[in-house]
């Protein structure tokens, strides 16, 4: 009781002041992160106090997206909680899984281990982008993944899918060697590792043929 | 799901885009400034909140760290070069495979994306007991728990301890001292330039820091003197995983050979000591042999004198001892 307690106290401290803040920047009050950031546990809260959010534009999946970002905080956490794109998953939150790779100016990182403000002009891709945008049509690792049903519970799979997407761009024609390597970054804890291997195969050679 | 106490608490975020302004601003928060490079080191900190400091400095503006040059004298390599266009740069892959080996060892693809090379050899100690805030002597307090009777050493060092007895987690540092890299850090007071056997401190000079910068300096430039270019390079790093971990011990070598002697040679093991150890006495041993396996041997035995093991790691010896016979054995 205590916590919900408190959780809504500094709710309504903070989406008053998402409002205020929204009204001053944008003229409208038509700021996403008040709603999608609210009622998260993950606020953190204490640290609301003393930090200051600044509205920037990012480039997310081709869209300019504005959102009031906070000094300290990673770029997984805006992707899930201010935009909404919660394909993006958080696994460790310590850089050693994999589950939150995206992709910066087409190289794969883990979003969990940098800032958003460091990604301020670059553009950032996430599993939410890879379908055409026009025709939903999936990505060549898309229809790999479905044609071989490389995941088991697929938590990981949008980090090995967007550590896939890298590969075939770098290495369009890897050996299984190479795909392992290539995919080291990314762990499977239903150990489906030679599912994964097989459905990054299949996304080279449908990449190939395209 | 993640947890709340990994929001990383609250600091001021400063994005200079000049080496200048990056050294104003660590004058101006003397002391309370953190360097962020690629932040893998970083984050931990913060999101384990063991360190907190009030201003953060991220260099990722500054384009003038970034970026392999060629110099008159070898390459320069910006401290803010990711380790993965050190691992695929076509100068140092031929010039100093060693190097680009290490890079290629370190963590994981996306960690070497992100990761810099200055960051990798400014990171700070694995040791979990400091790394879990624990009040031990590197973190100001007055005891080492990790020598302690019961204590979980298996990862730590078995030479050079000084009260601490932890060692450096970097891959590329043991590379950079075989090709005997000049590193260059500056500050407001000006520049220096340290040897990378120099740059790396223990605990006996100064038990809170892994290298000689202070909290004002910059690593800014990596200069690699051609001297050892194309060399006859051997590397290894032994880990507990193929992807992801630290090592447990890794060698760096370098040697010079003529008419199939060795003329000289440079070798560098990691993951023994507080800081990467050059061994000189082994480098002079294997002076004008074949790197035969008798040379080989009577190394790796020389190498490890003197080595003292915790609770838990002796095979650190055994492992060190080996490293640097196969990299005398490589030679031949």
């Amino acid at each position: 009781m205590d916590q919900a307690e408190s959780v809504s106290v500094l709710e309504e401290k903070y989406s008053r002041r998402t409002f205020i803040k929204g009204v001053i920047a944008t003229g409208a009050t038509a700021s996403s992160a008040g709603y999608l950031f609210r009622g998260s546990p993950l606020l953190g809260a204490a640290t609301y106090q003393t930090a200051t959010e600044r509205l920037i534009t990012l480039n997310v999946n081709g869209q300019e997206r504005r959102v009031d970002v906070l000094p300290h905080e990673t770029l997984a956490m805006t992707l899930r909680y201010k935009l909404g794109l919660t394909g993006t998953k958080l696994g460790c939150d310590r850089a050693e899984c994999g589950a939150c790779t995206v992709l910066i100016d087409g190289v794969s990182q883990y979003g969990c281990s940098m800032l958003t403000h460091q990604v301020r002009g670059r553009s950032v891709a996430t599993i939410e982008g890879l379908e055409d945008a026009d025709t939903g049509e999936l990505s060549v690792v898309q229809k790999a993944v479905m044609e071989e049903g490389g995941f088991q519970c697929a938590f990981c799979a949008p980090g090995f899918i967007m550590a896939m997407t890298e590969m075939i761009e770098v290495n369009p024609n890897p050996t299984r060697e190479e795909a392992r390597l290539a995919l080291s970054g990314n762990l499977c804890r239903c150990a489906d590792y030679d599912k994964i291997l097989t459905c990054a195969m299949r996304a080279a050679e449908l990449a190939r043929s395209v | 799901m993640a947890k709340i106490r990994d929001m990383i608490p609250a600091f001021e975020l400063f994005q200079p885009t000049t080496v200048g302004d990056a050294l104003e601003l660590l004058d101006e928060h003397r002391g309370q400034a953190w360097v962020l490079a690629g932040g893998l080191d970083s984050f931990d900190w913060f999101k384990d909140r063991v360190k907190r400091p009030s201003a953060v400095v991220d260099l990722g503006g500054i384009s003038e760290l970034t970026g392999i040059r060629e110099l008159e004298d070898g390459i320069e390599i910006g401290a803010m070069t990711s380790l993965t266009e050190i691992e695929r740069d076509e100068r140092v892959r031929s010039g100093f495979s060693v190097l680009a080996d290490a890079a290629r060892h370190v963590a994981t693809p996306q960690i070497r994306n992100q990761g810099t090379l200055g960051g990798n050899v400014s990171q700070d100690t694995r040791c979990w007991y400091y790394r879990s805030g624990w009040p031990c002597y590197r973190a100001g307090g007055n005891t080492c728990y990790a020598a302690a009777p019961q204590a979980m050493n298996r990862e730590h060092c078995i030479m050079g301890r000084s009260r601490c007895v932890a060692v450096n987690p970097s891959d590329t540092a043991p590379a950079l001292i075989a090709v005997d890299a000049k590193m260059v850090v500056e500050s407001n007071g000006g520049s220096t330039v340290h040897d990378a056997e120099d740059f790396f401190i223990g605990p006996a000079i100064d038990i809170t820091r892994m290298t000689v910068m202070k909290s004002q300096d910059l690593l800014t430039r990596i200069h690699i003197p051609a001297k050892w270019a194309d060399a006859d390079f051997y590397y290894e790093k032994i880990r507990d995983r193929g992807s992801w971990d630290f090592q447990l011990v890794s060698v760096a070598a370098a040697f010079r050979k003529s008419e199939g002697k060795i003329e000289e040679a440079r070798i560098s093991v990691n993951g023994v000591a507080p800081f990467p150890v050059r061994l000189d006495a082994v480098e002079r041993l294997v002076q004008g042999t074949s790197g035969d396996e008798s040379t080989a041997s009577a190394a790796g035995e020389l190498a490890i004198q003197g080595a003292r093991p915790l609770r838990h790691n002796d095979y650190k010896v055994a492992m060190m001892r080996n490293l640097v016979r196969r990299a005398v054995r490589s030679v031949s």
